[in-house]
């Protein structure tokens, strides 16, 4: 699949995009092209020998598209093709805002009833209002669906996202999740605030951010040390439902594998560590997305309605690995804790 | 068990995909030995349902895998792969005599596999579903550009391949019920072949002139491909079903103008009078039309209207005067045609000749006439309007029994590709027999 993933922008592009499909409604097109002779650069200057078009999908045949808007929650649902009810998940992005849908259309492409989660406008990360409420209003909205199992929806998140899912876990006493997905995730802020304070509170540390030799922004170290006070973190030991952790050990946005690591103790200590699992992958970066997506080591962010260029960190082929194999061990985290007969299982 | 299991997990894989592209129906999370039945739904064009199912049994990890797992009963039995698309048929309370034919290929054939508790053969729609579905059958892949072609007083459809080309060629001809038939010839494309469907016996020109068109109109229809910028022109094939193949084998040896790198008949025959054009051909039928047999449910069998295979070399093609590969695919159980005894024929006249090493042919016991692409459902017997003025409608039988004729389509749609693909993408040495298919 190396066609896919090793995609990059063409050369002259612009500096720090990052490849992400808005409309899931329609396929992504890629052409796949023959030119004879070893050929490094030019390519549309010459002929192919030959071409074939080829439609990637994140919404398979039947799933259906729903519009939230509902109790002041923003969000876009996909339901599976069936009769259902299904098992359901609330999926949330990070730090950069906005509606992501494709995750979630995969996810429902995959028997899941997945709801994509709008919980802040882009670049408006540090003023975010939202308490943890809004996201059990979210998380009860998917519960109550006519199509849904009620206790079986689980929570599903990247950066942000999973430090949402954490939180929600640990502390909430409306939402139960079945289960927990938490990719490039941390545990290390205080209960309380909203989101806004939650990321505020990350950049109190701002003189930590270091710039690498191209002037990209490293953030990681404003997540170290790890605080031991326990009263700086999500107490994890209070989380009763298995949770996954996935993790790339060259993340440059925030110290995810110091922190699972720290969480591992805690939850040790506290009894509940037989409901983690946790993944880590060499040489992969914050940016863990689904498989064959291309890789993106640094991209433009808008912080305080400024463009710069974050680290996420990863070297391409590792990171690829570390999504392909990630993915698979998801749907099978997700199988066996949301589909399964038997009571939820821990551990893959 | 009849304990409902919580969460039946269904999967077919890919859910999108070509029309002879195989798919994986796994069914996860099943009680071990739970009986469940699998179901195909598809509603065609015409509105008419089409279905199949099958039975099987949980093994002892609570799964079901159609590829590897055996059906215990339903529209077919054994471990089938594909069984749930080759064994369709008009549910319960449909007219007789059905016949599924895609008409628009710019849209996919939409199939509903479902999963239902316990061995049911009927009642599926009041049943309660555990899980389903939908999956999506292309004739064309992504990239092929359909374009529709009058030039010429042409009634063709022109289906180009993805990509800057330039492509064979291949002109695609069904049989005596006439009408502008894509499917095929957008399948072709799919496989790389720029492929024309041509309507020969309904086109435009004939409803407005009431005149049969002649072999200039085929000569036309080669010339646009031969002359079209995205095909090369010294690499075009002809494709005949039934009365297609009556003209490929015309064209083939006796043209001036159309000179084909291969051909394929499939269920066709050699037999014709020479000279004249398509209406001396339908009327040499007509002429022996009092030959038409009847089977026990008044079903018309006219494999007979052709025999015995003549001696005279004015009644046939001389097929000793071929000079390109030829592919014959015939059902020993065609009861439309006689093709069996006229591909035996045809070999003959070759080995005589001493071009048989041109001959390739493919011979399926207990198929029928319609040897269509694979996964196709099969019909023994179908309705059947004639082109004649008034047209009348029939019941005609085509032969071949459900199992074999499947997996004749199967087997002969892999080897004519293969075929195609050497003759027409292959080096330029003509007329390997292809004894290795």
């Amino acid at each position: 699949m190396g066609l896919l993933w090793s995609m990059r922008p063409v050369p002259g592009s612009r500096e720090g995009l990052r490849l992400r499909k808005l409309n899931v409604c329609i396929p992504q097109l890629v052409n796949i092209s023959v030119y004879s002779g070893h050929v490094g650069v030019g390519f549309r200057e010459q002929d192919p020998l030959a071409s074939v078009l080829t439609e990637r999908w994140y919404m398979a045949p039947g799933v259906r598209r729903i519009d939230i808007k509902e109790k002041g929650v923003r969000g876009t649902l996909f339901i599976p093709h069936g009769p259902g009810p299904f098992p359901g998940l609330l999926d949330m992005w990070g730090g950069g805002g906005g509606l992501l849908e494709y995750r979630a259309a995969l996810l429902a492409s995959h028997g899941y009833a997945s709801m994509a989660l709008e919980y802040f406008n882009p670049a408006e990360v540090n003023t975010a209002e939202l308490e943890l409420n809004y996201f059990e209003t979210a998380f009860n909205i998917v519960r109550d669906h006519p199509q849904v199992m009620s206790d079986r929806v689980g929570l599903f998140g990247l950066s942000l996202g999973s430090i949402v899912s954490i939180s929600l876990a640990a502390w909430s006493s409306v939402v139960k999740p079945r289960c927990c997905v938490c990719i490039s995730g941390n545990h290390t802020h205080a209960r309380g605030g909203t989101i806004g304070d939650v990321f505020n509170e990350f950049i109190t540390n701002v003189h930590k951010v270091r710039m690498d030799e191209n002037n990209y922004e490293i953030w990681r170290g404003m997540g170290l040390p790890i605080p031991d006070d326990i009263s700086q973190k999500v107490d994890v030991g209070k989380i009763n439902c298995p949770i996954l952790l996935v993790n790339g050990d060259d993340d440059q946005n925030w110290p995810t594998v110091e922190s699972a690591e720290d969480m591992a103790q805690m939850m040790r200590a506290a009894g509940n560590e037989h409901l983690l699992t946790r993944l880590e992958y060499p040489d992969a970066g914050h940016l863990i997305e689904p498989p064959y997506s291309p890789h993106f080591r640094a991209t433009k962010f808008l912080k305080d309605g400024q463009k710069v260029i974050l680290l996420w960190g990863g070297t391409t082929k590792p990171h690829s690995d570390a999504q392909e194999d990630s993915w698979k061990k998801i749907l099978a985290f997700l199988q066996q804790n949301m589909y399964s007969s038997s009571g939820p299982r821990a551990k893959l | 068990m009849s304990m409902k299991p919580l969460c039946v997990k269904l999967s077919v894989q890919p859910s999108r995909g070509l029309v002879d592209e195989k798919f994986t129906i796994l069914v996860q999370n099943l009680l071990p030995g739970f009986q469940l039945t699998i179901h195909a739904l598809h509603q065609c064009e015409d509105g008419h349902s089409w279905e199949a199912f099958a039975h099987y049994t949980a093994d002892a990890t609570g799964t079901v895998n159609v590829s590897e797992d055996p059906s215990l009963d339903g529209t077919y039995s054994g471990v089938e792969q594909m069984g749930l698309l080759w064994s369709l048929r008009p549910v319960p309370g449909s007219k007789y005599g059905l016949r599924m034919r895609k008409m628009n290929v710019q849209t996919p054939m939409v199939v509903t596999i479902s999963v239902y508790q316990g061995h049911r053969t009927e009642g599926f729609l009041d049943q309660v579903l555990l899980a389903s579905v939908m999956v999506e059958r292309w004739y064309m892949a992504p990239g092929v550009q359909r374009v529709p072609i009058t030039d010429g007083k042409l009634t063709a459809t022109l289906f180009l391949p993805s990509g800057p080309g330039p492509f064979p060629g291949l002109l695609d001809l069904w049989g005596g019920g006439g009408k502008l038939v894509e499917y095929r010839a957008a399948l072709l494309a799919s496989h790389g072949i720029a492929s024309m469907a041509l309507d020969y016996l309904t086109p435009q020109i004939t409803k407005e002139t009431g005149k049969m068109v002649d072999n200039d109109y085929f000569e036309t229809a080669y010339r646009v491909l031969e002359q079209h910028p995205q095909i090369l022109g010294s690499r075009i094939a002809m494709l005949g079903l039934s009365f297609g193949s009556t003209v490929t084998l015309r064209m083939a040896v006796y043209s001036q103008v159309v000179k084909l790198s291969c051909a394929v008949c499939i269920s066709g025959s050699h037999v014709q009078p020479i000279g004249g054009g398509l209406e001396q051909i339908l009327a040499s039928f007509s002429k022996h039309a009092y030959k038409t047999r009847l089977d026990e449910n008044n079903q018309v069998i006219w494999r007979d209207l052709m025999l015995p295979i003549p001696t005279d070399p004015s009644l046939k093609v001389d097929m000793g005067r071929l000079q390109c590969p030829l592919l014959l695919v015939v059902g020993e159980d065609d009861q439309n045609w006689p093709t069996h005894e006229s591909a035996m024929d045809v070999k003959e006249m070759m080995d005589q000749a001493g071009n048989s090493h041109l001959l390739t042919v493919l011979s399926y016991k207990n198929a029928g006439h319609l040897i269509e692409p694979p996964f196709m459902p099969f019909a023994r017997a179908s309705t059947f309007k004639t082109i004649t003025n008034p047209p009348t409608k029939v019941m005609v039988l085509w032969g071949g029994e459900l199992v074999a004729h499947s997996r004749a389509q199967e087997d002969a749609w892999r080897k004519t590709l293969v075929f195609l693909r050497e003759n027409l993408y292959g080096g330029m040495k003509h007329g390997a027999s292809f004894s290795n298919l």
